[in-house]
């Protein structure tokens, strides 16, 4: 490192030399999308289809023409420096890996910070993760941030933006990535507004907010939500001096280019590039890590695919039809079917009957027979034992899956795992040999950050209490069927003689894990989705835009509101019917609620009425007579209540139809057949009048035929009242006459 | 193994990574780079008095595999350096017969009998060709004693300036074998320079007035090649645009520019306007050793469209395009499968990328080449002058040794 240092001020004092186009890569993503696999193994160590993420970076920054990349370690830093030191990048011409150790940085803020302290960045780099997938050539974007230099100190930073439709239905994008909104000037590409928070609230509107000063001096400004971020920077070196002064900066998104764009005195600008026909995504969660492999495999990244060399690529697979890459040295029986798009690595043997599609198997894995893998990554050393069934799932180094097991879509297997006999793992489900460190969850943004600190500094300590087992268990994992695990893992998480922890997630993310789980989002969920968005439009066409929101989230509150307050109401009237409760006391309950809920008095009366049969349902009977009688029974010792919610005729009719909306349901199945009795019973007793019947078969009549059994049933019954009335009728006229 | 030195080993990585990123492309500039490199190899690499020659095969081999194996598509990289294989072993060949001859005139020098002698010397060329287990070819039956006294002339003339120079190296036979071998180099660097001058001459020959030419995408050669008849001829040339690279469209303007007649037309109208033309020119890729050839994808319906009106189908190409391996499966095994960026934005059909579970319900293929059958080859037109897809072997016979077909 001195010897570096040395030759750099030799650099630096000569002027004259054109500066190397340097980049930082930072190898931590300072997140934990992927545990728990990353508490193992780095994220940017983690095999894409057989090769480590950050080879994919390196080579695409090698050969678009950078000569220096310092690699920024934090998290299992060792472990990329030993990788690193021992790959060929050392021997690579014209071409310098320097890491950049630390043990303390919890944000890319921090790393930056430290990277600007030992002063080894000259000129415009560019800031990349190292889990970024590309094949754009530099030399265009770095053309243009240039010029802008030149005439505009300022533009400090250039961010490289990809078009790219977000799904209408999920509002994320196939990277997993939420939908994002920029503010662009067409004219000169700056970028006025950075908001990546459309969906931290799936209920929140759709609103934004732009600032008039934005668009005051600009014939017109670019509003997209149809653009990505390929979180690749051009920098200027006043980037990192800005990090430096403003210490509280964390994110490179959140924090600074917000930061920078809120910021009016300075007067710093980010402007935009926009890819085109050219490759570029990041690896940030499990579902853009399946996207990638298989933009990978459709060779979207060509030259950097399986089956060209580069530098950590030195095996060189051969590509067969249909996008299927076979590594040398794979046994093949000729019964079993690879499918479209997938890998097979070396040293892997398939047996009988296997049936491969669109997944990636890495290298020496031993498959046994019929077994299906659809969709899955399987990483090196993995043993899938006889009539296996694996589904969109992320197996790691050495997991070991017995024969006749399941694994469900969405699973992820950390390594050395092991799942027993016949044993089916739900999905989403998350395993690995370390238990899940038991914190709180920390929901604000803050904490985040606090959490990753625990887990990157903390992970030493961690992760040798995790080897203490791991030796235990991995250690003498070919023996492991003869030696009782030492730890007791629980048969209900892993199955029998399995081995692994499940992982819980926290509440809120458990009813997100579709959205970022490495399985394709669900058919029943994009309809759940659709459904709601439906709704929305249909909202959307009446109202004006700017009340939408609030319209949508009535709708929604006044269905659910309903649901409650009837849940409310029934428990109030049985306590009433039950326990005794005062009949004094239940009416003003009622009405309390009634005016919480802020709803109608025949949804009072509905609810009365529905606890009545609630009731009747629960005593024994076995024939319909007997279920008849009890009802009558009870109609008649409640009537006074009931009788005060109806009062109109349209509470009445309410009743009836909500008595139909019973009958139809399987719990009130019973009453369907005594549906007419029940209906004299309540015109005897003086709770629902002619008048209401009448209506309520008027309004019927229209009905489809599937609604008008019950019509059907009562046919006779409102003749009966038909003619009562033209009787009363005849009769009044006799009087007149 | 023999390893090259320093500064021949950084060419070689660096060529290497080049043709790996695919920074290297296009069948001459290839070509070019790889003898380039392969002479830089040779010229540094010390040789030992015994068995040169051995070292030097056994250098450039190593090299060469590790040059194929950067890009296995690229052929023409397999044969420049079979090409400078086989010139080191014709060079060793004719020294050990110059080496021989000597001795026989030492011995026969007192007989005084000069038509023995040369009559002697014939079997002995015959002898060391055996020796050196080459097939006799008519090529080295006619050229090998002319060539063995041209290259002991050249060897002589510059072994003077030379020797002041390197006056280190003594050794003069050891010495005369890297100068020869470079010589060869020299000139089969010319040979891939002067190509498309020497295929453009022949174009006379093949275009006559008032004809319709038709071809497909762009390649140089047939850019010269049809610029050279312009100048005695006139005709009318069409220009199917070539998708997905459109490289037609650039050499239409070029054409037109030349003041050609040219009318563009699209890879679909290619059959309705076949009947018009009178000939198919187009440039290749690599011939393959039974005369099927690599061309532009897209081309082989072009072929097809031609038989069908029986409208001759020429295919220009180097001899550095000539392969000595036959096809295997050259749709998958040498073909270069593209970014389909080419054929449509990522951006435009990212949303059908995730139909389902796994497949995509759409995917996107982008192949480079097709092969077009021998059958369907009218004729080949080389540096060396027109031939038919079934002389092909002949030719390869002609340019490798046959142990350097297969590399290993």
């Amino acid at each position: 490192m001195a010897v570096k240092k040395g030759g750099k001020a030799v650099d630096v004092a000569d002027d004259e030399t054109p500066v190397p186009l340097q980049a930082i890569l930072l190898a931590d993503s300072f997140a934990q999308k992927f545990r728990p696999i990353t508490l193992e193994r780095p994220k940017v160590l983690l095999p894409l289809i057989n090769i480590p993420m950050i080879d994919y970076t390196l080579e695409w920054l090698a050969s678009a023409g950078v000569e220096e990349v310092f690699v920024f370690c934090c998290a299992h830093a060792k472990q990329i420096t030993d990788y690193l030191g021992n790959s060929s990048w050392q021997t690579q011409p014209n071409f310098k890996v320097v890491p950049i150790e630390s043990h303390d940085c919890v944000s890319a803020g921090e790393a930056l910070r430290l990277i600007d302290e030992r002063n080894v960045v000259r000129g415009d780099f560019i800031l990349v993760s190292g889990d970024t997938v590309s094949n754009m050539s530099l030399k265009e974007v770095l053309q243009e941030h240039k010029e802008r230099r030149k005439s505009d100190k300022l533009a400090v930073m250039t961010i490289v933006v990809k078009r790219s439709h977000a799904s209408p239905v999920t509002h994320q994008t196939r990277l997993g990535n939420d939908e994002l909104l920029l503010v662009i000037d067409p004219l000169t590409k700056e970028l006025l507004h950075y908001d990546d928070g459309l969906l931290n609230n799936p209920n929140k509107a759709r609103q934004v907010a732009v600032d008039r000063s934005l668009y005051l001096n600009k014939p017109s400004i670019c509003l997209c939500t149809d653009l990505q971020d390929c979180y690749i920077d051009i920098c200027s070196p006043e980037v990192l001096l800005l990090f430096t002064d403003n210490f509280d900066y964390q994110h490179l998104r959140r924090d600074f280019v917000k930061g920078i764009l809120s910021d009016e005195i300075s007067g710093n600008k980010i402007f935009t590039y926009e890819l085109h026909g050219e490759y570029a995504s990041r690896i940030d969660n499990l579902r853009s890590y399946d996207s990638v492999s298989k933009d990978i495999i459709h060779r979207w990244t060509y030259p950097i695919v399986p089956d060209i060399r580069f530098a950590g690529n030195n095996v060189g697979l051969k590509i067969e039809r249909c996008n299927v890459y076979r590594e040398n040295g794979v046994m093949l029986p000729r019964s079993a079917r690879i499918g479209p798009s997938s890998v097979l690595g070396q040293g892997t043997s398939v047996d009988e009957n296997c049936v491969i599609s669109n997944s990636v198997i890495g290298r020496n894995c031993v498959i046994g027979r019929n077994v299906t893998i659809e969709g899955s990554y399987l990483w090196d050393n993995v043993t899938i034992h006889d009539n296996v069934t694996i589904q969109s799932a992320v197996i790691c180094d050495g997991c070991v899956v017995r024969a006749g097991a399941r694994v469900e879509p969405g699973t992820v297997l950390s390594f050395h795992v092991v799942i027993g006999q016949n044993f089916s793992v739900p999905s989403y489900s998350k395993i690995s040999l370390i238990a899940q460190p038991t914190e709180e969850d920390s929901s604000d943004e803050e904490l985040e950050y606090v959490e990753a600190t625990s887990v990157t500094t903390e992970s030493p300590q961690k992760l040798l209490e995790g080897e203490q087992q791991l030796t235990d268990i991995t250690g003498s994992s070919p023996q492991m069927e003869r030696n009782p695990p030492t730890v007791a893992w629980k048969e209900s998480e892993v199955g029998p003689s399995g081995a692994g922890f499940k992982w819980f997630m926290r509440d809120e993310s458990q009813e997100e894990e579709w959205r970022y789980s490495v399985a394709p989002i669900p058919a029943e969920k994009i309809e759940e989705m659709r459904l709601r968005e439906e709704q929305a439009g249909v909202d959307d066409f009446d109202q004006d835009a700017g009340a939408v929101a609030e319209e949508e989230e009535e709708e929604l509150d006044s269905v659910k509101k309903k649901r409650d307050f009837e849940r409310e109401a029934e428990e109030t009237f049985r306590r009433l019917f039950l326990d005794g409760v005062p009949e004094a006391n239940v009416i003003l309950e009622v009405k309390a609620l009634r005016l919480g809920f802020n709803v109608e008095g025949s949804d009072c009366a509905a609810a009365c009425f529905k606890s009545i049969i609630n009731l009747a349902l629960e005593e024994p009977f076995t024939k319909d007579s007997e279920l008849f009688i009890i009802a009558k029974r009870l109609f008649s010792k409640w009537k006074a209540i009931l009788r005060n919610y109806l009062t109109t005729e349209d509470d009445q009719v309410e009743v009836l139809l909500k008595f139909e909306e019973i009958c139809s349901e399987p719990a009130g199945k019973a009453f369907a057949p005594i549906f007419c009795p029940v209906l004299r019973v309540l015109y005897d007793q003086e709770l629902i009048f002619e008048d209401a019947i009448l209506s309520w078969a008027s309004e019927k009549q229209d009905a489809e035929e599937g609604d008008k059994i019950f019509l059907r049933q009562c046919e006779a019954f409102i003749k009966w009242l038909e003619e009562a009335s033209e009787e009363d009728d005849d009769d009044d006229d006799d009087d007149d006459a | 193994m023999v390893a090259p030195t320093l500064d021949a080993q950084a060419a070689v990585n660096d060529f290497i990574y080049k043709l790996k990123r695919r920074q290297v492309e296009g069948s001459l500039v290839t070509a070019r780079l790889t003898a380039v490199l392969l002479r830089q190899v040779i010229s540094q690499q010390r040789l030992a008095s015994s068995a040169p020659a051995a070292t030097l095969i056994e250098t450039v081999k190593s090299v060469g595999l590790r040059i194929i194996a950067a890009n296995p598509i690229e052929l023409t990289v397999g044969n420049v350096v079979r090409r400078v294989l086989h010139i080191i072993r014709e060079e060793e060949a004719s020294l050990e017969l110059k080496s021989l001859a000597d001795v026989n005139n030492t011995i026969l020098s007192d007989d005084e009998e000069s038509e023995d002698a040369s009559s002697f010397s014939a079997a002995v060329v015959a002898a060391a060709n055996r020796n050196v287990l080459r097939a006799p070819s008519l090529h080295n039956l006619l050229e090998s004693l002319p060539s063995s006294v041209t290259a002991t002339c050249n060897a002589s003339s510059g072994g003077e300036s030379e020797c002041k120079s390197k006056s280190g190296e003594k050794n003069s036979k050891v010495w005369r074998l890297k100068h020869s071998v470079i010589e060869g180099i020299n000139e089969l660097l010319q040979e891939i320079d002067s190509y498309h001058a020497q295929v453009a001459e022949q174009a006379l020959q093949h275009i006559h007035h008032n004809e319709v030419i038709m071809t497909c995408g762009r390649s140089h050669a047939v850019l010269q090649f049809l610029l050279e008849a312009k100048k005695k001829r006139t005709f009318e040339v069409f220009v199917a645009e070539g998708a997905p690279r459109y490289q037609g469209q650039t050499l239409a303007k070029e054409l037109a520019d030349a003041n050609l007649q040219t009318t563009l037309i699209a890879d679909a109208a290619v059959f309705a306007l076949i009947s018009r033309v009178n000939m198919v020119v187009v440039g290749a890729h690599a011939v393959m050793a039974d005369g099927g050839v690599m061309v532009p994808v897209g081309l082989h319906m072009i072929a097809l469209a031609a038989r069908r009106h029986t409208i001759p189908f020429v295919v220009l190409a180097g001899l550095h395009k000539l392969c000595p391996q036959y096809p295997q499966n050259p749709y998958i095994f040498m073909n270069d499968m593209k970014s389909p960026s080419d054929i449509i934005d990522f951006s435009d059909i990212s949303d059908c990328l995730d139909g389902g579970i796994g497949s995509p319900s759409l995917q996107t293929v982008n192949p480079t080449f097709d092969f077009v059958p021998p059958d369907l080859v009218s004729l080949l037109i080389t540096d060396i002058g027109g031939h038919t897809p079934s002389y092909v072997y002949r030719i390869v016979a002609e340019y490798y040794s046959a142990e350097d077909f297969v590399l290993r």
